[in-house]
């Protein structure tokens, strides 16, 4: 992609550092998922995480999970060259089991958490979060 | 026993077959020339509460012309869905005689015939006379807007939307939601609603920094009509920062914000609501999948993506209705709310036919007086067109190729970008073009025309990008704009493809050259998102483009081949 700093300005086209086709879940991520649960299959329900559709800024995407009962809650963007979001670890006085950050992603990828519960197995969801061009609505 | 969807659908099963509406029964009405403004405004005042929609006036006071898309293409689950059926199977769909009145309303076939038969619709003199009678019938009415009121002509940038906030100020709405509001910049936005006699509604309307609900727009507002309980709850267009210049309004963030939704949903429902509205400006595929997810909403009132449908559309026990765009409708709903709960509707499309519904006298002097100031430079003659100048549809429409053309004689450049907004009134062959009607097809708070460099690689990802906005088969990551206009350059598309693989076989069309990925080319478009964009006001541009030619003439365009839908 040859484009200079002047072209996105005049364009109006604020991603040309963003990839802009979706990004595909790195070995990297399947790694770090497979260390983060030992390898076990992580189940489904249970867990929400709450993201955009469509990030109005890729570089500070806000998100949030909520996993009641869990111990710890990791969340990872899959196509992101270090996918390892963060680890949010509940003791056992935790009022509540949810976290809230803001991420970068470099395009469009899914966004990835898993609980570990207090009885040792996994639960896991994910969310698309599309980063785009922008422009052109009706 | 019947349940609430068992009511809801025999409801829609007497509006269809009863036409409640009137729809599909004036043919032969018209035929005598007979259509009259009681014919239009019929209607048997059902139960116990009366909605008024407006949505995406788009700042025309005055009647235009306004032709429905030929092409509209549905993807995934809402493939061959309304509103994704336009001309004859529209007719069929929804029992339209064709060459009727309601045929030139809701489709596009033969418009230019029929636009000379049944003249011009809108005009908010017009729809302040259907509001009249609405609430001669039903006093306790409620009027809600569905935004994208204050933008779209000469005055209303002039005057920073004040002449469409005084205007709907007489009409007397109870609340509104936003879109385009936002690009008169965020300062000017509150100043306006700051003073606003009604209220200024959008749950998802959020401070940027915090991530939590802004304090300026409250997310809903009860009513107390007919002796129900009503809360109003207002949804901003969710992508504003993205399809729009979010430096404009930086201090906000929108999102659809489904979860938000529901637990507005359940604070109303908590608080005694017996019927509970949504005013939105999501786009009409968006809601239906809101409506599927959040559970309690009994009224979507849809805007942003400029459908007008002669029926509501049930999705569970939610009805959603579209009330078209540039003031050419209103929808009023009738409702039924027994024992705290909608029982039933009545629903009509009214289609404001300007020279059959009286101006409202003391709105029309409203009007002529916002315009006043501005009359002589605005109905300044630029030239004429011998061809029909629309817009709206999936691709590239007559203005659209007018608006490249100008860009590329103007800016000098191979190709042109023109972004693919749904709004924009018609001109019809012969008709004279003034200065206000090209403002009407390009006025906004950042036109400048920019001229730049791209690689024809970096072209084709716009292009996938662009698509992906309007064909992603999940309504949740569509923007609600039609496809970018291309000028210069013809392609295929597949719409079935996922973001990448749509776009095929792009060529230069003066060379019928392919467009090579490694070489460069001159492009000149308007409406960037980015703040600093240097270049002469679009207006400016379309306005000497015309002056040059005289009358302009529009060969049909075949440069883009659509499969998949």
């Amino acid at each position: 992609m040859n484009l200079t700093r002047r072209d996105a300005m005049a364009l109006g086209l604020g991603a040309t550092a963003v990839a802009l086709l979706p990004l595909r879940a790195s070995a990297a991520a399947d790694d770090a998922i497979a260390a983060f649960t030992g390898g076990a299959e992580a189940g489904e329900g249970g867990i929400t995480l709450t993201a955009p559709e469509i990030a109005e800024n890729g570089n500070t995407v806000p998100i949030s999970v909520d996993a009641p009962g869990a111990v710890a809650i990791a969340v990872y963007a899959t196509g992101n060259p270090t996918p390892g979001i963060a680890v949010f670890n509940f003791g056992p006085l935790a009022g509540s089991q949810m976290a809230s950050t803001r991420v970068r992603l470099a395009g469009t990828q899914d966004v990835v958490a898993i609980a570990k519960m207090a009885d040792g197995s996994f639960v896991k969801t994910s969310s698309t979060v599309k980063v785009t061009i922008g422009g052109c609505g009706g | 026993m019947l349940s609430r969807r068992d009511f809801l659908q025999v409801s829609m099963a007497a509006s269809a077959m009863v036409g409640a509406s009137g729809f599909g029964n004036w043919a032969r009405l018209a035929a005598q020339q007979a259509l009259t403004q009681d014919q239009l405004l019929e209607f048997d005042t059902f139960g116990n509460v009366s909605l008024i929609h407006v949505t995406d006036i788009h700042a025309q006071l005055k009647p235009i012309y306004f032709r429905e898309p030929e092409i509209n293409i549905g993807v995934g689950g809402n493939k061959g869905a309304v509103p994704h059926v336009t001309g004859a199977d529209f007719r069929k769909l929804y029992g339209v005689e064709d060459n009727s009145p309601s045929a030139y309303a809701l489709t596009y076939n033969d418009f230019t015939a029929l636009g000379k038969a049944y003249g011009k619709v809108g005009g908010l003199d017009r729809v302040s006379t259907v509001i009249n009678s609405i609430r001669a019938a039903r006093p306790d009415a409620l009027l809600l807007d569905g935004g994208d009121t204050w933008h779209g002509s000469y005055t209303c940038y002039h005057t920073e939307g004040q002449d469409m906030v005084n205007v709907m100020n007489a009409l007397k709405p109870d609340a509104m939601t936003f879109h385009w509001e936002f690009t008169l910049g965020s300062e000017r936005v509150r100043e306006i609603v700051g003073d606003l006699p009604f209220a200024a509604l959008g749950a998802n309307i959020y401070d940027a920094e915090w991530d939590e609900p802004a304090e300026d727009f409250a997310p809903y507002k009860f009513f107390e009509r007919g002796g129900v309980k009503i809360a109003v709850i207002g949804q901003a267009f969710p992508y504003m920062p993205i399809a729009n210049p979010g430096w404009m309004f930086p201090e906000y963030s929108f999102g659809i914000r489904t979860e938000r939704m529901q637990e507005v949903v359940d604070e109303v429902k908590g608080q005694g609501a017996e019927l509970v509205v949504l005013l939105s400006h999501n786009g009409f595929d968006v809601d239906k999948k809101m409506a599927s997810l959040v559970k309690g909403i009994d009224v979507v009132l849809s805007g942003h993506t400029h459908d007008a449908l002669p029926e509501p559309v049930l999705v569970g026990e939610t009805i959603i209705i579209a009330s078209g765009s540039n003031g050419k409708f209103v929808s009023r709903v009738d409702l039924d709310v027994r024992d705290g709960r909608m029982m039933g509707f009545r629903h009509k499309l009214i289609p404001i036919f300007s020279d059959v519904i009286e101006p409202d006298k003391a709105v029309s002097a409203l009007i002529d007086e916002q315009r006043a100031p501005y009359e002589d430079t605005m109905s300044e003659v630029i030239g004429e067109t011998d061809s029909l100048l629309y817009r709206r549809g999936n691709f590239n429409g007559t203005w659209d190729d007018l608006i490249c053309d100008a860009l590329m004689s103007e800016r000098d450049a191979e190709i042109a970008m023109s972004p693919g907004v749904r709004w924009g009134p018609s001109i019809m062959p012969g008709d004279k073009i003034t200065r206000e009607d090209i403002w009407n097809a390009t006025s906004m708070t950042y036109g400048k025309a920019y001229r730049t460099e791209m690689t024809g690689e970096y072209i084709h990802t716009i292009m996938e990008d662009v698509a992906d906005n309007l064909f992603n088969p999940d309504p949740y990551y569509q923007q609600g704009g039609d496809m970018v206009r291309m000028g210069g350059l013809g392609y295929a598309i597949d719409v079935t493809k996922p973001q990448g693989e749509r776009i095929t076989d792009i060529v230069m069309l003066k060379t019928g050259e392919k467009l090579d990925p490694a070489k460069t080319y001159s492009v000149a478009g308007w409406a960037s998102v980015n703040e600093g964009t240097e270049g002469p006001q679009i207006w400016d541009v379309v306005e000497d483009h015309i002056r040059k030619q005289g009358t302009v003439h529009i060969e049909p365009n075949t440069s883009v081949k659509v499969t998949g839908a």
